[in-house]
């Protein structure tokens, strides 16, 4: 199977190009904007993104596996993550962390059976003053208690 | 009670605010001066650097060659992945402008014609802020080639926001570098410094958001105005990121050379249930803890940090109470600096894994006495054996609440274990009963 990025997507990058002296430097917006296409990074995509911006395909893969935020593997519709650094955890994240698994059924970088979640224990996310906190996709819900997180779990299904 | 960074007024992210508050004041006067008198001003100043080194800015800045050929740049580092600091997000959501501000004076004063600002890659809310606020001054002529005609000079700088995607290590200098050239975020042996090869090869200056943020005003009121705030060698505010076992964690910005106590006590709002402290990890998770029955006279500002054996780092305060199991803080640093180690140096790479299974142990109850002092010996054969000082955080926090809390972790291992060895004859070596007695 071939991936190739759509035409908006390609003036995006060429947008994220003009950063730069050189074309190697986008390949980390161009990883996040194949990624947001293709919902996970795998062997076509970043072929597609050497061909793109003109690189080798080892720098692609090279970043890739590198950072945490990239995914080789289709993650769920809603990714969660949990942070369980110590600002979170002397506010009680681990409660937090035992609370969403058995919510939702699985483990860490795993993805429930409809696709629908994936679970991710994170590292300190910044939020220290407003601990205990997750993170679902792109948003931040801070100062929690396990009855909250239940009720934002239970909004998305 | 004089704000710097984050001066509570309303709206004041909105350009219009931030204006006729007297916004890009500072930017006019610092281009009518020389780019050496700006450095000298900031150098006078006193700032020092408030990502972690505390070194100072002004000498920094100096640093960058007068006369290349080379394009110069400068970063801005918002990575923001130190374990307890939240305070750049602030920034960017109610400050935006101050930092643009900072940005154009500094790229001024180094000649810098490209600054990138590095953000976390987590902090997509603060991002599209920021680029929202970017966006506004592109268009308003606060950056690119508008300014020319703007400020009636011919110097013009653009800034760019490079996203991280989830590496602690990227809060590295020249890892941050090689993050935004499109490598892994391996850092660069030093020297060459960055001041003389950079981004791509060129003099480039990174510093913390907060520091930029912290220009305008220098510039705009005077060195001696700056000097003159907190603590004498270091200072100016810091934002303090209270978090932990305290009633009102959160950001807050006061002078320099403030007590540990009153930030705790009066600004925080104290310890949930009037608990004693036990530990207090003043300026994130790297920096040596300070125990709870010594915190009486302890000030926040980088001299001060330092006679007491600990450093000021990002002023990201985390307290524990009484109650706090320090095996498991420690089990849960060590576990993030084994999880966030980039794998380039060996001390680094399999010394954080091996503290980290060693703690383990000692949590499953297998742990003896002679453990601790293994960890210590680990952490020592860390520190200052790796290309950066992620080895360094990585090894102080267990050395140091180890050797500051032995009585605490002393309980935690047998005083006397017998450890099963299924390879008996393997295991005389390191006995003094001679073999022949055992054959028997």
């Amino acid at each position: 199977m071939t991936f190739k990025l759509t035409e908006e997507n390609l003036a995006r990058i060429e947008k994220a190009r003009k950063k730069y002296p050189t074309a190697l430097a986008a390949v980390m917006d161009t990883v996040y904007i194949a990624q947001e296409q293709n919902g996970y990074i795998s062997t076509e995509v970043m072929e597609e993104i050497a061909n793109v911006l003109g690189i080798d395909k080892v720098n692609v893969l090279s970043v890739v596996t590198f950072y945490t935020m990239y995914h080789t593997k289709p993650m769920g519709k809603y990714h969660v993550q949990v942070c369980t650094n110590v600002s979170c955890m002397l506010r009680g994240s681990y409660e937090i962390w035992d609370r969403v698994k058995e919510k939702l059924d699985i483990d860490n970088m795993q993805v429930s059976a409809d696709g629908k979640f994936s679970l991710e224990e994170v590292e300190c996310m910044g939020a220290c003053g407003y601990a205990p906190m997750i993170a679902i996709n792109e948003d931040y819900y801070e100062n929690l208690t396990k009855e909250k997180v239940e009720e934002i779990l239970e909004s998305l299904k | 009670m004089e704000r710097i960074v984050l001066p509570g007024i309303p709206n004041l992210n909105q350009l219009e605010v931030y204006l006729s508050n007297g916004g890009f004041e500072a930017a006019k006067k610092a281009f009518s001066q020389t780019p050496d008198d700006v450095i000298d001003q900031v150098k006078k100043s006193g700032l020092r650097g408030r990502g972690g080194a505390a070194f100072l800015t002004g000498l920094k800045w100096s640093f960058m060659p007068k006369t290349t050929n080379l394009p110069k740049y400068l970063c801005i580092n918002g990575d923001e992945s130190e374990p307890g600091s939240f305070k750049d997000r602030q920034v960017f959501e109610d400050n935006p402008f101050q930092l643009i501000e900072g940005v154009i004076i500094t790229c001024y004063a180094i000649g810098a014609k490209v600054a990138y600002l590095y953000i976390r890659g987590e902090y997509h809310k603060w991002i599209k802020l920021m680029q929202n606020a970017i966006d506004t001054a592109y268009e308003l002529g606060y950056l690119g080639e508008k300014m020319k005609s703007k400020f009636g000079t011919d110097f013009s700088s653009d800034l760019y926001i490079h996203k991280g995607a989830g590496a602690y290590i990227c809060g590295e200098e020249s890892s941050l570098m090689n993050s935004i050239e499109g490598h892994r975020g391996y850092p660069r042996v030093k020297p060459p410094f960055p001041a003389q090869k950079g981004l791509w090869g060129c003099p480039t200056t990174i510093n913390n958001v907060e520091t930029i943020a912290n220009v305008a005003p220098i510039i705009s009121k005077g060195w001696e105005w700056f000097s003159k705030m907190g603590a004498a060698k270091h200072p100016g505010t810091l934002l303090y990121g209270i978090s932990g076992h305290v009633n009102k964690p959160g950001v807050y910005e006061y002078p320099t050379g403030m007590l540990l106590t009153e930030l705790i006590y009066d600004v925080a709002g104290g310890v949930p249930g009037n608990k004693k402290i036990k530990c207090v990890i003043p300026g994130g998770s790297s920096m040596p803890p300070l125990r709870g029955d010594k915190l009486e006279g302890v000030r926040m500002d980088a001299e001060s940090l330092k006679e007491v054996g600990s450093a000021v780092g990002t002023a990201g305060i985390m307290v524990m109470d009484e109650d706090t199991n320090l095996l498991k803080v420690l089990i849960r640093i060590a576990h993030f600096y084994h999880h966030e180690s980039c794998g380039q140096c060996t001390p680094c790479r399999e010394g954080t894994g091996w503290m980290e299974k060693t703690l383990h142990r000692i949590l499953e109850g297998h742990g003896t006495s002679k453990d601790l002092d293994l960890l210590i010996s680990v952490a020592n054969n860390i520190e200052g054996n790796t290309i950066c000082a992620l080895g360094d955080a990585a090894a102080w926090p267990v050395k140091f609440m180890i050797e500051r809390f032995r009585d605490e972790f002393e309980n935690y291992v047998k005083k006397d274990v017998t450890i099963p060895v299924p390879n008996k004859v393997h295991s005389m070596r390191q006995t003094a009963v001679p073999l022949a007695d055992i054959q028997k």
